[in-house]
């Protein structure tokens, strides 16, 4: 393809080029940006919890008497949920991954840790000291929640200690932990027997490192799966019962637990948004995300829409305006397909100039979304793919003008306008 | 000539249908989403309270013990019932008022109900220009005896009394009882600005009582609680807790700078008494640089604007590029115009009327869309969805959004349309 011919032209129109080149400029930064925004969120939403998501059920019961001993009503709870037809598992927990009710402690690795903390007043950058969110439950939650255990063991009936209403159990023998804590924790070494150091408890032993556990409340990345979990039974009145059972018997074995609840004592307080499935507490986690989301998915297209709707229209333009010269350039010898080529070779030109430019405004554009939104860095990977899906939507866009200026007769050229 | 221009205008826009619309399109486009998240935003970034945004100051202190300090860390929000019943003792300000939120059950005839509550002084009430229906607050007197009065909403009068006067009858809380001094009006901060810690939007309280009442009364406050040490009780006066939040009027910036230095020099006295070593720190935002502080407009609907605006920005580039092939095209009609003895003025006139027009028809097309965008804002489960509507002043922003930015895209293709030669343009036709 000549394009001595389609520069000189485009040196005629250099207004409307530029104007279109900045067009596509602006919505290839916008839309890489906004497309790795998509991403980022999707990957948020889709984190794994590390429990068997599809098969738990909750029941969060508010607390009336704080006299009372908690521990046995819970016992008494459990032993009828566990008689639900359906229900494989029942468990008293005080919180879980996406539950938003979060309470994490200042926990280090080894006593020189802990007291390189206490000495800098600050967990903050020490070495060796993380804040991991700390999930307690009644015997049996590993099991319940379908956690996978990759070394060690589960707690024994012996570890168990029950906690007072509204703490942990200060005086646990054991711990597990999430895989990722314990690399963090223990670089190159087993964290099993090792002693964690926790808010100023006794050293815990570590006795199991299970795959995966999500934080209650969602942190920055990289340190979302710092969990641990503790033989600590809730002593809260109010808590959350986890039931687990086949997905297909979620529903009616809520509406059984709470009529058994019910019955158990019918004064209880069971409010309705606290029974719900695990898979409703992380859409509702989520709800803003996926808002998002569908906002960002919205506005990219829109914006490819418009661009294409930019490009179509001024093509048509200019077909419309080079009538005459197209005529002529058929009359001489021109095939419909060259005059075809010649418009999709025009708009291919001007499309990667503004891509050239776009790719640079994208990395700018990632810059201030770095400073000001704490996004990531841009990947380079999402420019080419940014770059070859505006080379198509051009091609997309300029098919049809080009299509009616290949049409236009050469016996055009003979006429008077 | 206007009217000459406009019906220039309407031709020219008439003859080439498809371009017309698609430029009303992309113009309608851009408008209906800057708009929606810009309403969006300006609710959310609104002044709650215009009339004395600027004379009013949340109080926030540092005065944790030395080892609960940390230099850097940000200035907590809310006070100890010590420092609290300090500054109210010296009583500085014009007004001043400590509060903090609880809940409680409350009965008055038939079922009792559990309302939120607000425990504060008798100040709060002219501070925040309160409307009173019946009766009216209780006084700093009732403070200081720790009267049992309550003042309650007018959707609690509503619901316990069917609407009437209820001034003079009680509450039954518990054993005790609270007599009605005053019905509110009508009154819903949002943002609720005076206490972002328990839902920045939402209804206003259902009871107000003297928060020495409460204290008195030991009923229970919601709302962010921080002890240093470990301690029996939060809310006794001399417990190592801050949880009230401590609000100062100040009618005049003269007045304000004199009360930050009496909180600079309280701080100082304090740091003297020996409760902490290091400098300690106090100041007194007033409301905007409050919200502010706390970040009332969500992150996600800050970008959400800026992509609404660079949406629209995409969108008039794709105006100036059409109205530009469009007017150039008229070349011929321009010269023969222009032979006939219009002057480039005219010709500039003419095509930015164009323009405008284009312009006022995407703000009706990008106003229904706004609209539509806003019935889906208000589906959204968000706390603040239920207040974001379109008032005047956003519909008028709307359309002046709409002709200021096609008159802005017009201006590069009238100024190339006005540069027309006459005699060339004739003699190529």
């Amino acid at each position: 393809m000549e394009l001595r011919p389609i520069l000189s032209t485009l040196r005629h129109h250099k207004l409307t080029a530029s104007l279109l080149t900045l067009q596509v400029a602006f919505t290839c930064a916008i839309v890489c940006n906004v497309v790795f925004m998509i991403a980022n969120r999707v990957h948020q939403i889709s984190l794994p919890s590390g429990l068997a998501e599809s098969e738990l059920s909750m029941l969060k019961i508010a607390g009336i008497d704080p006299g009372e001993n908690s521990q046995a009503r819970h016992a008494a709870d459990l032993a009828a949920l566990r008689a639900i037809p359906g229900v494989q598992a029942a468990v008293a927990v005080d919180s879980l991954p996406l539950g938003r009710n979060d309470s994490s402690y200042g926990t280090c690795a080894n006593q020189q840790a802990w007291n390189r903390a206490m000495a800098a007043r600050s967990l903050n950058g020490v070495q060796g000291c993380l804040n991991p969110s700390v999930y307690s439950g009644s015997p049996g939650e590993l099991e319940a929640l379908g956690l996978h255990l990759v070394a060690g063991r589960d707690f024994q009936p012996d570890d168990y200690v029950p906690a007072k209403p509204g703490y942990v159990a200060a005086n646990v023998p054991s711990a597990i932990v999430t895989r990722s804590l314990a690399a963090k924790l223990y670089p190159g070494r087993d964290a099993l027997g090792q002693s964690l150091y926790m808010g100023g408890r006794p050293p815990m032993r570590i006795v199991g490192v299970v795959e995966n556990l999500l934080r209650p409340r969602l942190r920055e990345p990289g340190v979302n799966q710092y969990s641990v979990l503790l033989p600590s039974i809730p002593g809260e009145p109010s808590v959350t019962y986890v039931l687990r059972s086949a997905p297909q018997d979620r529903a009616r074995v809520l509406g059984s637990a709470v009529a058994a609840l019910t019955r158990l004592d019918p004064n209880r307080l069971i409010p309705p948004d606290g029974v719900r499935t695990y898979t409703q507490i992380r859409h509702a986690y989520f709800q803003r995300d996926t808002t998002m989301i569908g906002l960002l998915i919205a506005s990219a297209l829109g914006l490819l829409f418009v661009t294409a709707l930019g490009i179509a229209g001024l093509a048509n333009f200019w077909v419309q305006q080079r009538t005459r010269s197209i005529g002529i350039r058929r009359a001489i010898g021109a095939t419909r397909g060259d005059i075809l080529r010649y418009f999709q070779a025009e708009n291919f030109l001007i499309v990667t100039v503004g891509i050239v430019l776009g790719v640079l405004l994208a990395i700018v554009l990632n810059l201030l979304l770095m400073t000001h939104y704490e996004l990531p860095r841009l990947p380079l990977w999402y420019l080419p793919i940014g770059a070859a899906v505006l080379w198509a939507l051009g091609q997309l866009a300029v098919l049809s003008p080009a299509l009616r200026a290949s049409h236009v007769p050469p016996v055009v050229a003979t006429r008077s306008v | 000539m206007f009217g000459y221009y406009l019906d220039l205008a309407l031709r020219s826009l008439k003859r080439n249908k498809a371009l017309t619309a698609l430029m009303v399109l992309a113009i309608a486009l851009g408008i209906g989403t800057s708009m929606t998240t810009l309403t969006v935003m300006h609710v959310l970034s609104g002044d709650p309270i215009p009339q004395k945004s600027a004379q009013l100051f949340r109080v926030r202190m540092n005065v944790f013990p030395d080892d609960s300090f940390r230099p850097g860390d940000k200035v907590p929000d809310n006070l100890t019932r010590r420092d609290v019943e300090a500054l109210l003792r010296d009583a500085r300000a014009d007004r001043q008022a400590a509060m903090s939120a609880g809940a409680m059950v409350v009965a008055a005839q038939g079922e009792p109900l559990r309302v939120a509550t607000r425990y504060t002084g008798a100040d709060f009430f002219p501070m925040f220009d309160v409307p009173m229906r019946y009766g009216r607050a209780w006084s700093r007197a009732d403070d200081a005896s720790r009267a049992r009065v309550a003042v309650i909403s007018s959707v609690l009068n509503e619901q316990l009394f069917g609407g009437v006067d209820s001034v003079g009858k009680t509450l039954q809380v518990g054993e005790q009882s609270l007599r009605i001094v005053g019905v509110l009006g009508d009154w819903n901060m949002n943002p609720r600005f005076y206490d972002l810690s328990n839902g920045q939007f939402g209804d206003s309280e259902q009871v107000f009582l003297p928060l020495s009442t409460a204290l008195d009364l030991k009923l229970s406050s919601s709302g962010s609680t921080n002890c240093w040490s470990r301690t029996n009780d939060a809310r006794a006066a001399d417990a190592p807790c801050i949880w009230l939040q401590y609000w100062a009027e100040l009618d005049t910036p003269a007045k304000a700078a004199t009360y930050r230095q009496y909180l600079q020099n309280y701080i100082a006295l304090q740091q003297q008494a020996g409760r902490f070593s290091h400098a300690g720190q106090a100041e007194a935002l007033d409301v905007m640089q409050w919200l502010d502080a706390k970040g009332v407009v969500p992150a996600d609907v800050r970008l959400q604007t800026w992509l609404a605006l660079g949406f629209l920005g995409i969108c008039l580039l794709n105006t100036v590029g059409l109205l530009l092939a469009k007017f150039l095209r008229r070349s011929g009609e321009i010269g023969v115009r222009r032979a006939l003895g219009a002057s480039r003025r005219a010709i500039f006139l003419q095509c930015l009327v164009e323009a405008g027009v284009v312009g006022l028809a995407g703000g009706v097309l990008g106003l229904a869309l706004a609209a539509l965008g806003l019935v889906l804002v208000r589906h959204q489960p968000t706390d603040y969805a239920a207040y974001i509507h379109m008032d005047l002043r956003m519909l008028l922003a709307t359309f002046v959004l709409a002709l200021a930015s096609s008159l802005l895209a017009g201006l590069l293709p009238a100024w190339r349309a006005m540069q027309v030669a006459p005699a060339v343009a004739l003699k190529s036709n």
